[in-house]
């Protein structure tokens, strides 16, 4: 009965911090190439340090037929580097298969695995793409977080990435 | 049936120049690829050549007696589809776990310089055919043993370093920065041991390959420390060639007086 209700109380005290949310937009750019592939795509918050404070989604070819999609991971060389190595793929929550051109929209709110134990900072968002016989290209946005008020940010990527935005709520 | 297996002693001789007789060309191995993702059916291939430049393949073939390739637990891995053509050498490595791969070729071998009828003469061979190749008649023999040790490294997922221990014989490379983590303008650090112990002032030749469509060589020398360590920032992406020796009086063959132990590296290091 106690611990019950001290689990209630918990719940509680952490409910103002669950509703914080942050929504990045993500443009896969349109490209005219002879031969066109999805890009890779890996999304997550750095440290100061440049070390990985948070893994927020990984997109590459899940459903490859002969199950080598995690062949090409590394040509996300940063995220490689310093997450994908060490990680185990597929991975529930963070990883999903690549998105055709267009802008997507990846929303992650406080309760998130990714977020939920992360302590209060400024981080980097770091989105990396990387195309099959194209190129490799990283974006990044400085974020807050928890976010202290709404904030929205956007930066342009040249090559392999579209305008990426990101939103913060409270 | 005499004349063909001259001819092939004769070429077998001829094939072992590059990797002993360092100073004319130089001896490297190029893996297809260094850092690797995924699982299941993966490989490298690696050319081992001898040229003035690198990474091309267009001297002599490096012979494949003396490779040894270490798995990430440790264990030998065997390599596959082994041939040495004119201008290379060519071997698979199977990657069947994930982690560190070492791949080397190592020889241990006896020079001499002696003269006969008082003209200067050459062998190189075993220890143990040396008292019967040289003839008595010999005179001003000088024999040094040369040992050599030509790596490179592979890494699927993780990098670990079950791998990278050091033999304890000649000349050798302990990472302190790993070899499979090397990115352009970053410094990295490495450690050179003798026999296990540190190696220390020792000049370190360090060249970016590509060198065909470049009109300097652009190599730089480091010098190891105290301890053996030395240190370089990588200033660009590339494929680099490493090399040291060492000359001293430590051979362990009693025949030879003077020991060369000499080791030389293929890195890749990635663009940032």
């Amino acid at each position: 009965m106690r611990i019950l209700l001290s689990f209630g109380l918990t719940g509680l005290v952490a409910a103002p911090a669950l509703a914080a949310e942050m929504e990045i937009s993500i443009e896969v750019p349109k490209l005219d190439v002879s031969e066109y592939h999805r890009p890779y795509v890996a999304v997550w918050l750095e440290k100061p340090d440049q070390s990985v404070a948070a893994n927020l989604a990984v997109w590459y070819d899940v459903a490859n037929a002969k199950k080598e999609g995690d062949k090409w991971l590394k040509d996300l060389r940063q995220w490689w580097r310093r997450a994908g190595r060490s990680l185990a793929v597929p991975a529930d929550g963070l990883t999903s298969a690549t998105r055709a051109p267009g802008s997507h929209v990846v929303k992650i709110d406080a309760a998130h695995a990714a977020l939920k134990d992360l302590a209060p900072g400024e981080y980097q968002l770091i989105v990396e793409a990387a195309r099959e016989v194209g190129g490799r290209e990283v974006v990044r946005i400085p974020v807050q977080w928890p976010p202290a008020k709404g904030t929205a940010l956007n930066a342009k990527g040249e090559h392999e990435l579209g305008t990426v935005a990101v939103n913060v709520t409270p | 049936m005499k004349t063909i297996f001259r001819a092939a002693a004769a070429a077998a001789l001829a094939g072992l120049v590059p990797l002993s007789a360092a100073q004319a060309h130089k001896a490297w191995l190029l893996p297809s690829s260094t850092v690797l993702s995924g699982k299941g059916d993966l490989a490298v291939t690696v050319d081992a050549a001898a040229s003035n430049d690198l990474f091309y393949f267009d001297h002599r073939p490096i012979p494949l007696q003396g490779l040894v390739v270490t798995a990430p637990g440790g264990a030998a891995v065997t390599p596959e589809n082994t041939n040495t053509g004119k201008y290379r050498s060519t071997f698979d490595v199977p990657l069947k776990d994930p982690g560190t791969y070492r791949i080397a070729l190592v020889t241990d071998s006896l020079f001499a310089r002696y003269k006969e009828n008082g003209e200067q003469k050459r062998w190189r061979g075993k220890a143990e055919n040396l008292a019967k190749e040289i003839p008595a008649t010999a005179t001003d023999v000088v024999v040094t043993q040369a040992q050599r040790r030509l790596e490179t490294f592979v890494s699927v997922g993780n990098p670990d370093e079950a791998a990278l221990k050091p033999a304890g014989a000649g000349l050798e490379l302990v990472p302190v920065t790993h070899p499979n983590d090397l990115v352009a303008n970053e410094e990295a650090e490495f450690k050179l041991v003798i026999d296990g112990k540190p190696a220390a002032g020792v000049k370190v030749e360090i060249v970016r390959g590509g060198i065909r469509y470049r009109n300097q060589l652009g190599d730089t020398t480091v010098t190891s420390d105290a301890n053996g360590a030395f240190k370089y920032k990588w200033p660009e992406a590339g494929m680099y060639w490493l090399e040291a020796s060492v000359t001293d009086d430590k051979a362990t063959a009693n025949e030879a007086k003077e020991r060369r132990a000499t080791y030389s590296a293929t890195f890749e290091v990635m663009p940032e």
